[in-house]
C-alpha cells in the first residue's frame, strides 16, 4: 500500500516539475517573479481548505457536496453579526458562532450518514440544497459588505513575507496530517474507509468516526468562509460555486482513492500547487481560462489511468 | 396494497394534486398543465436517461454539458444551413451520442468511479464549449424553427391554444424508449445486471464495455433531444444556462427510487418523481410563496425522502452496519 501511494506522489512531483520546467521555458521572467509567486498564494489557501475539508470524508469513502453551501451560511453568519457592531471580542464571539453552525451542520451530515445511512453524495446533496435555501431565504440574494479592518487584515498581512492565509492554510495542513497519521481517530478513519463493516465488528464505533469526519470537515469550511470574507471584503450566498468540482478534481488527483482507505495530505497539497502553477502559468501566456478548465479534466483522466497502468 | 416506494410517491402525488387544486384556481386549468408539461419536458428526458446510467451502477453529472453542446452545435447548423428538421436532429443526435461514448470508453477503461470520471468531462466539455462559443448567445432562429408544433390543436374560449405540443411529443417518445429498452429488451435486463453486479454480468460473458458505451451513449441521445426541446421552448441558446441542472435531475431521479450503488429503480417511478419535483415548483408558484422558499423546500424534500428510502432498506437488512 505505502508503495502504491509512493507512486502517485511521484507522478505527480513529476509532472509539476515538468510543469515548471515548461514555464521556465515559456515565460522566465515572469514565472520565477515574487509577483507571481505572491499571487499563487494567495490562490492557494481558501481552495486548499476545501479541498481537505473534501478530503477526509473521501478517506472514509464519503463525499461532502455541502462544503460551499457550509462555507457561504458561515460567511453570512459571522458578516451579520460583524457588520452589526465590530469589537474585536464580537469578531470573535461571531467568528465561534460561525464555528458552531458549521458544527450544526457537520453533526446534521453525519446523522444522516452514519446513522439513517443514506449515501453520502445524497445526504450532502440533500444539505446542500437545504443548506443554500436557507442562505438564500436569509439574505434576499443580497450581498454583505463592509467588514471591520480585523477581517481584511488577515488577507492584506504577512509574516515573515508570508502571507497569513498561507500561513493559516499550512497550519491546518498540519492539523488535518497529525489527526489522519498520529492519532487513533486518523486511523479509525482509514479503517472506515478499507472496510467499514470488519471495522464496526473490531469495536471501533463506526458512527462515530463518520460523525466526526463530516463535523472536522465543516468546521474546515468555516475557516474557509473566514479568508474568503477578507479576501473579498463581502459574503453573499452565491459565493465559490466553481470551487466544488476543482476541490474534488484536486482531491483525486492527489492520489485518493474515492472509494476510500487511501490518500495523503501531502499528495493533495502537491496536486493544489500543482493546479495553481498551471493555472497562473497559462494565465500569464494569456491562454484563455476555459483551455485550464479542459487541462485539468483531462490531467485527472490521465492521472487515473497511470495509476491504473501501475496497480495492475 | 404493498407499500412500496412508489405507491408512497403515487399517493404524495395525489395528495398535492388534490390539495392543490381545492386551494388554487389555477392548477388544474388548461393554460397551467400545458405550460407546466413545456416547462418540465426537459427535466423528464433527462432523468429518463440518467435513470439507465443509475440502473447500470454508474453515474453521469456531464451531461448538461452535453445538451448545450449538442444545442449549440445543432442551433448553429440551423442558422447557417437550411437543413430541415430531421437533419437538426441528425446533428445533435450524433454530437450527443458521440460525447456519451467518449464518457463510456473512458468509464470502462478506468476504475475509478464514474463521478470522478465525469467530474472530469463536465469540465472538459464546458471548457470546449465556453472556448469555442466565446459565451455568445444564440439568437435569431429560422421561422420554422420558431412556430408552435402543436398536435390535436384545441383552442379554449378565450382563445388559448392547446394540444401536445413538441415538447411533449419528444418528452413520450423519451419514456417509450426508456420504457421499451429497460423493460422489454434484453439489453435491458443486461443494464440491471450489471448495476447489480458487474463481476457477475462479466461473467456471464455480457460485455461490460459495449454495456457501458450503451449506457453513457444513451445518456448522450437523451441530452441531445433535451437541447433541442430546451433551445425550442427558451427560443435562446446560453452557453452557462445549465449549470448545475445536473443536480436537479439527479434529485428527481433519486426521488423516483433510482439507487446510487445501481440495479434498482423503475420508469414509473422516475416519471412520479419527476411530477412530484415539477408539481412541487408550480404549486409553490401558485400559492404565492417567495421563490426563495424553493431551494429550502426542494432541500427538505431531497432529505425526507432519502433518508425514508435509506431507512427502510437499513430495516429490511437488519443488520448493524
Amino acid at each position: 500500500m505505502r508503495i502504491k501511494i509512493d507512486n502517485s506522489i511521484k507522478y505527480l512531483l513529476f509532472l509539476l516539475a515538468f510543469s515548471v520546467a515548461i514555464f521556465t521555458y515559456l515565460i522566465p521572467d515572469i514565472f520565477w517573479s515574487i509577483d507571481n509567486f505572491q499571487s499563487i498564494s494567495t490562490q492557494i489557501p481558501i481552495l486548499g481548505i476545501l479541498t481537505l475539508a473534501m478530503l477526509i470524508p473521501m478517506i472514509t469513502g464519503g463525499i461532502n457536496l455541502s462544503i460551499i453551501a457550509t462555507m457561504n451560511a458561515c460567511s453570512l453568519i459571522i458578516a451579520y453579526l460583524v457588520t452589526q457592531n465590530n469589537t474585536i471580542l464580537f469578531i470573535i464571539i461571531a467568528c465561534l458562532l460561525g464555528i458552531v453552525a458549521s458544527m450544526i451542520i457537520g453533526v446534521f451530515n453525519g446523522i444522516l450518514i452514519a446513522k439513517i445511512r443514506v449515501s453520502p453524495i445524497l445526504a450532502t446533496l440533500g444539505t446542500m440544497t437545504l443548506i443554500n435555501g436557507i442562505n438564500i431565504l436569509m439574505t434576499n440574494g443580497s450581498t454583505i459588505s463592509n467588514f471591520p479592518n480585523l477581517i481584511l487584515s488577515i488577507n492584506n498581512e504577512s509574516l515573515f513575507f508570508i502571507p497569513i492565509p498561507m500561513i493559516i492554510f499550512i497550519l491546518l495542513s498540519l492539523f488535518v496530517w497529525f489527526i489522519l497519521e498520529k492519532t487513533t481517530l486518523g486511523r479509525s478513519i482509514y479503517f472506515v474507509g478499507n472496510n467499514e463493516k470488519a471495522t464496526f465488528y473490531s469495536g471501533i464505533n463506526t458512527n462515530r468516526v463518520i460523525i466526526t469526519v463530516y463535523v472536522l470537515s465543516s468546521i474546515l469550511c468555516c475557516f474557509a468562509a473566514i479568508l474568503m470574507m477578507s479576501k473579498l471584503n463581502s459574503a453573499k450566498a452565491s459565493y465559490g460555486d466553481s470551487y466544488l468540482l476543482i476541490s474534488i478534481l484536486a482531491t483525486v488527483l492527489g492520489g485518493i482513492n474515492p472509494d476510500g482507505g487511501k490518500g495523503k495530505v501531502i499528495g493533495v497539497i502537491v496536486s493544489l500547487i500543482l493546479l495553481q502553477i498551471i493555472e497562473s502559468g497559462l494565465n500569464i501566456i494569456g491562454i484563455s481560462s476555459y483551455i485550464t478548465l479542459i487541462l485539468w479534466g483531462s490531467l485527472l483522466i490521465f492521472f487515473v489511468f497511470i495509476q491504473r497502468d501501475h496497480n495492475k | 396494497m404493498k407499500v412500496t416506494s412508489n405507491n408512497i410517491l403515487l399517493v404524495t402525488v395525489l395528495f398535492l394534486i388534490i390539495n392543490l387544486s381545492v386551494f388554487t384556481n389555477e392548477f388544474l386549468s388548461i393554460e397551467n398543465i400545458y405550460d407546466m408539461v413545456n416547462n418540465y419536458a426537459v427535466l423528464m428526458i433527462l432523468s429518463c436517461g440518467l435513470f439507465v446510467v443509475l440502473v447500470s451502477g454508474g453515474i453521469d453529472i456531464s451531461f448538461p454539458a452535453i445538451t448545450i453542446i449538442t444545442q449549440y452545435v445543432a442551433i448553429s447548423f440551423i442558422q447557417a444551413y437550411d437543413i430541415g428538421f430531421i437533419f437538426m436532429f441528425v446533428v445533435s443526435i450524433i454530437t450527443g451520442i458521440l460525447l456519451g461514448l467518449l464518457n463510456g470508453i473512458i468509464v470502462n477503461k478506468s476504475n475509478v468511479p464514474s463521478i470522478i470520471i465525469t467530474i472530469s468531462t463536465l469540465n472538459i466539455f464546458y471548457g470546449a464549449l465556453l472556448y469555442f462559443s466565446k459565451g455568445i448567445w444564440l439568437y435569431d432562429f429560422p421561422e420554422w424553427f420558431s412556430q408552435e408544433y402543436i398536435l390535436l390543436k384545441k383552442t379554449t374560449q378565450d382563445g388559448f391554444e392547446y394540444g401536445i405540443s413538441f415538447q411533449a411529443i419528444i418528452a413520450i417518445i423519451a419514456i417509450l424508449l426508456t420504457y421499451f429498452i429497460m423493460n422489454k429488451s434484453s439489453i435491458g435486463r443486461k443494464i440491471y445486471a450489471l448495476g447489480g453486479s458487474k463481476d457477475a454480468t462479466a461473467r456471464m460473458g455480457f460485455s461490460v464495455l459495449k454495456l457501458h458505451l450503451f449506457v453513457y451513449g444513451y445518456m448522450g441521445l437523451m441530452a441531445s433531444f433535451a437541447g433541442i426541446v430546451q433551445a425550442y421552448t427558451l427560443q435562446s441558446v446560453a452557453p452557462d444556462s445549465l449549470l448545475g441542472y445536473e443536480l436537479v435531475v439527479l434529485a428527481a431521479v433519486v426521488l423516483g427510487g433510482a439507487s446510487l450503488s445501481g440495479g434498482k429503480g423503475s420508469l414509473f417511478g422516475i416519471v412520479l418523481g419527476v411530477i412530484l419535483l415539477a408539481i412541487i415548483q408550480n404549486g409553490l408558484n401558485l400559492l404565492r410563496i417567495d421563490s426563495y422558499w424553493q431551494t429550502v423546500i426542494t432541500g427538505i424534500i431531497i432529505i425526507l425522502s432519502v433518508s425514508a428510502t435509506a431507512w427502510g432498506q437499513y430495516k429490511n437488512k437488519g443488520s448493524k452496519i
